[in-house]
C-alpha cells in the first residue's frame, strides 16, 4: 500500500514539475529589471518552504518522541530532517547564484542569509549527533531535544525579512501581505512548484523512513546473530 | 528570454538539480546496502540455527 502511494505521489510530482518547467521557461516573460535570472525564485522559494516545513514536522515529531518515546516518530524526525537539509542546501545554493548577478556578491552576512545558514548547520549537527550515539533510546531522546531547540532558528529565518530590512529582498508574495507584490501569474507558478517540490520531498521522506525501519530490524537481527 | 543572465540562471537550476540527484543516488545506494546486510544476516542466522 505504501509503495503504491509513493509511486502515485512521485508520478503527480513528476507531471507537476514538467508542467511548471514549461511555465517557467516558455510561458512566463522575463522580469523587467532582473531579466532571466529571476526564474531561480521558482525553485529557491519552494526549496526554502520545504526546508521550513520539514523542520516544523521534525520539531512536532521530536515532541512526540519525548512524550511517548515513539521510535516511529524518531524515524520520521530523522528522515524529514535529512530531506529538509537537501532542500535547504538547494535554497542556499540557488540564492548565492542569484545574488552573484543581482547584488554582485555571492554572499552577504545579512539577517535572512545568516539565520538560514545557522539553522542549516544546526540540522546538519542533528544528523551528526545521531551518528555519534549508538544506543537507540538515548539517540532518540538527545536528537529530539536538539531538534526542538533548533526550530526557533527556523522561525527567526522566516520572520527575518520583516524584522530586519537588510540585504535580502522583503516579502513579495500576497500571502505575506507584501506591498510590492509579485505578478499573480508568477505567484501561481511559484505555488504550483512548491506543491511539486513538496510532493517530491514527501516521497523521499517515505523512502527514508522505510530505511530507518529496516535499520531497526537489522539491529534486532544483529543481536540475534550475536546470541547464536 | 533575456540572454544576459541566462548562463547564471542555468547554473542556478543546474546546482539545484545536481544536489537533488546526488541525494537520490546516495539514498538508492543506502537502500541497496541495507538489503544486502539484511540478506547476509538472515543467512547467517539460518546457518547458525541449523548448526
Amino acid at each position: 500500500m505504501r509503495d503504491k502511494v509513493m509511486y502515485a505521489l512521485a508520478a503527480i510530482a513528476g507531471v507537476l514539475l514538467v508542467r511548471n518547467l514549461y511555465e517557467t521557461f516558455l510561458s512566463l516573460p522575463d522580469e523587467a529589471l532582473q531579466g532571466a535570472i529571476y526564474r531561480i525564485i521558482f525553485f529557491h522559494v519552494p526549496a526554502a518552504w520545504t526546508f521550513m516545513l520539514g523542520a516544523l514536522v521534525a520539531m512536532v515529531a521530536s515532541v512526540i518522541v519525548l512524550i511517548r518515546k515513539s521510535f516511529a516518530a524518531d524515524a520520521l524526525a530523522a528522515s524529514v530532517t535529512e530531506i529538509a537539509l537537501v532542500f535547504g542546501a538547494v535554497n542556499l545554493a540557488t540564492g548565492m547564484v542569484w545574488a552573484r548577478i543581482i547584488w554582485g556578491i555571492w554572499w552577504a552576512w545579512d539577517a535572512r542569509l545568516t539565520s538560514m545558514l545557522i539553522s542549516w548547520l544546526m540540522y546538519g549537527g542533528y544528523l551528526m549527533l545521531r551518528q555519534a550515539i549508538d544506543e537507540p533510546t538515548q539517540r532518540a531522546r538527545m536528537s529530539a531535544v536538539l531538534s526542538i531547540l533548533t526550530f526557533p532558528g527556523v522561525m527567526i529565518t522566516w520572520k527575518a525579512i520583516e524584522w530586519w530590512r537588510t540585504q535580502h529582498p522583503g516579502p513579495v508574495l500576497s500571502i505575506r501581505g507584501a506591498n510590492d507584490k509579485m505578478d499573480p501569474a508568477m505567484q501561481s507558478v511559484l505555488y504550483w512548484n512548491f506543491l511539486a517540490v513538496l510532493l517530491f520531498a514527501v516521497v523521499l521522506t517515505l523512502i527514508r523512513m522505510r530505511q530507518e525501519e529496516t535499520r531497526r530490524e537489522l539491529d534486532g537481527l544483529r543481536r540475534e546473530a550475536h546470541a547464536i | 528570454m533575456d540572454s544576459r543572465n541566462f548562463l547564471y540562471m542555468f547554473y542556478g537550476f543546474a546546482v539545484a538539480w545536481v544536489a537533488v540527484i546526488i541525494y537520490v543516488v546516495t539514498l538508492v545506494a543506502r537502500e541497496r546496502k541495507l538489503r544486502d546486510e539484511m540478506r547476509r544476516l538472515r543467512q547467517m542466522i539460518e546457518t547458525g540455527e541449523r548448526a
